[in-house]
């Protein structure tokens, strides 16, 4: 990606104006072509699971879809299920935010200072590698069974992938564009705050984006082992269902989770796609 | 012509400059004992064979490396660079970079807003403010680089190959333009190409520089009146006197 980033290779003189801006027609269409295939996915899934259904196999727990699309429609009008997706998102924002918070601030210390580099680099990634859930046992003794305990293992489980993201981006800034911005004078922290943290923006957004993922799982972990009462949350409900063996429950659960991780990841990917398109990095030819 | 130039009247004066890589056994010679004088408004080109320290030469006198021996005195106020790459930055539109370009040396808002429209204005892309690097044709793109170039307010002009990735037209058109632009300026220019004709087609002067290390090897004056064509007769004769003498210096070599 880096080497691409400026490279003025030599076009002819009539195609003065590339990449014509994009029309509300052209997004439509492209909003059209890139659902079907989706629409198709979510059929193909709802007919393998009924044909499981229908061979009978696990047949006094395993329900078909559409008992467990009628259980979700069901859920959805309770306030209870409503009452838990606040409190889970809730939790979510607030522990990615924090998560954000500190990864970045290490990523940009981390970067800049190549001692604590030398140091804490690959202790970052390794703690990337770790799974969050590892966390859970320490979080409960050191917090107890409440919500620092679950913000506790979501920010170690997504900080590392922000610290990382922001650090590749600055270490990827591409060399000509930094001799172009030292020539031009900027120094020290206009050289960041113009030059370097701009640059960095498509790795750092890609390290929020799996930094997004890894918070939702990290929280789900945090939920259903640290679950405490009075607070309803997505993980306190899959436990309940889990205790009552209501596996139509736990599946409209799930799948409101995953709804949930998804409509969040892919507004990391429209803020991705803007990025490329704005830099030019969208081929669409 | 004479090269001696004193006190006021140099915009650029490199004595003996050298330049090593690395140490012991290891150590590359870049640059060997280079001495040039550049008037306050001059053209000078710089010439040889790839690999003979051009590029290396401009990054000692932008200040970007550090070199090894001799000296460098820069007279001028100002030193700005282009590079063969358009080298904008992606996440500004094109008036964007050239208002960086005066933000960098603190002018303020309003004025800059100004400013980047002239310039952008100057070098004919008046109405593509708003357009993107990659919405632009690598003509029009090395164009914003000059308006970025300028927009540091430089009299001195450091330009590393800056048209040798574009076509032969749009390269013409940027000679042209370039030409136009140091009218009623003066605005002293290191010019560094592989390309003779170029050279003798926009320099006051032409350097040829030898290979491993680079060295100065000879310099011919360019006494053909302005404009010129890079296809006229008099451009083509003296541009086929330096390919031989560069030739020779070539093939010691190759």
């Amino acid at each position: 990606m880096p080497s691409s980033l400026a490279s003025g290779r030599s076009e002819s003189v009539s195609s003065l104006v590339a990449g014509a801006p994009q029309s509300r027609h052209s997004r439509a269409l492209w909003l059209a072509r890139s659902t079907w295939p989706k629409l198709l996915a979510i059929a193909l899934v709802l007919g393998v699971w009924e044909l499981v259904h229908l061979s009978g196999w696990k047949k006094l727990v395993l329900p078909g879809p559409w008992a467990a699309i009628t259980n979700l429609w069901g859920q959805l009008h309770t306030s209870l299920l409503w009452r838990a997706v606040g409190t889970t998102s809730e939790r979510a924002a607030i522990g990615f935010a924090v998560a954000v918070l500190i990864g970045s601030v290490a990523g940009a210390l981390v970067s800049r200072i190549a001692p604590l580099r030398a140091a804490v680099g690959s202790l970052i990634t390794g703690l990337q590698i770790l799974p969050s859930v590892a966390w859970v046992p320490f979080a409960i003794v050191l917090f107890g069974l409440n919500t620092s305990a679950i913000m506790f293992v979501i920010v170690m489980g997504a900080a590392p992938s922000v610290a990382n993201g922001l650090i590749a981006g600055v270490d990827y800034t591409p060399p000509l564009l930094l001799r172009a911005g030292k020539v031009m004078g900027l120094r020290r922290l206009q050289l960041w705050r113009f030059l370097i943290l701009p640059a960095s923006l498509p790795a750092y957004v890609a390290g929020l984006r799996q930094g997004w993922a890894f918070a939702f799982r990290s929280l789900m972990a945090g939920e259903l082992l640290v679950s405490f009462a009075n607070t309803p949350s997505l993980g306190v409900l899959l436990s309940t269902d889990q205790d009552q063996s209501d596996l139509t429950s736990a599946i409209s659960v799930i799948i409101v989770i995953l709804v949930l991780g998804i409509v969040v990841h892919a507004l990391f990917g429209l803020a991705d796609r803007s990025i490329r398109r704005r830099w030019g990095f969208d081929t669409q030819v | 012509m004479t090269a001696v130039v004193t006190g006021q009247s140099t915009a650029l004066r490199l004595t003996g400059v050298g330049k090593t890589y690395g140490r012991g056994q290891h150590a590359v010679r870049a640059l060997d004992g280079i001495s040039l004088d550049a008037r306050p408004g001059e053209f000078i080109c710089l010439i040889g064979a790839s690999g003979c320290g051009k590029s290396t030469l401009l990054s000692l006198v932008a200040g970007l490396e550090p070199w090894t021996e001799g000296e460098i005195t820069v007279a001028a106020r100002q030193t700005s660079m282009m590079f063969q790459e358009p080298a904008l930055f992606p996440w500004l539109t094109a008036a964007g970079n050239v208002e960086l370009a005066l933000r960098a040396r603190a002018v303020p808002k309003a004025e800059r807003r100004r400013r980047a429209a002239e310039l952008l204005e100057l070098v004919r892309l008046a109405g593509f403010g708003a357009k993107r690097p990659h919405e632009l044709s690598g003509g029009m793109r090395q164009r914003v680089a000059l308006a970025r170039a300028l927009a540091q307010d430089a009299d001195l002009l450091l330009m590393d190959e800056p048209f040798g990735a574009l076509d032969a037209l749009t390269r013409d058109l940027l000679h042209d333009e370039l030409d136009r632009v140091r009218e009623g300026r003066e605005l002293t220019v290191l010019f560094v190409t592989h390309n003779v004709r170029e050279a003798v087609r926009l320099g006051d002067r032409v350097i040829l520089l030898s290979s491993r290390p680079g060295r100065v090897s000879g310099e011919f004056a360019v006494p053909i009146p302005r404009p010129r064509r890079i296809d006229s007769a008099p451009v083509a004769e003296l541009a086929a006197t330096i390919t031989d003498r560069l030739r020779e210096e070539v093939g010691r070599f190759a």
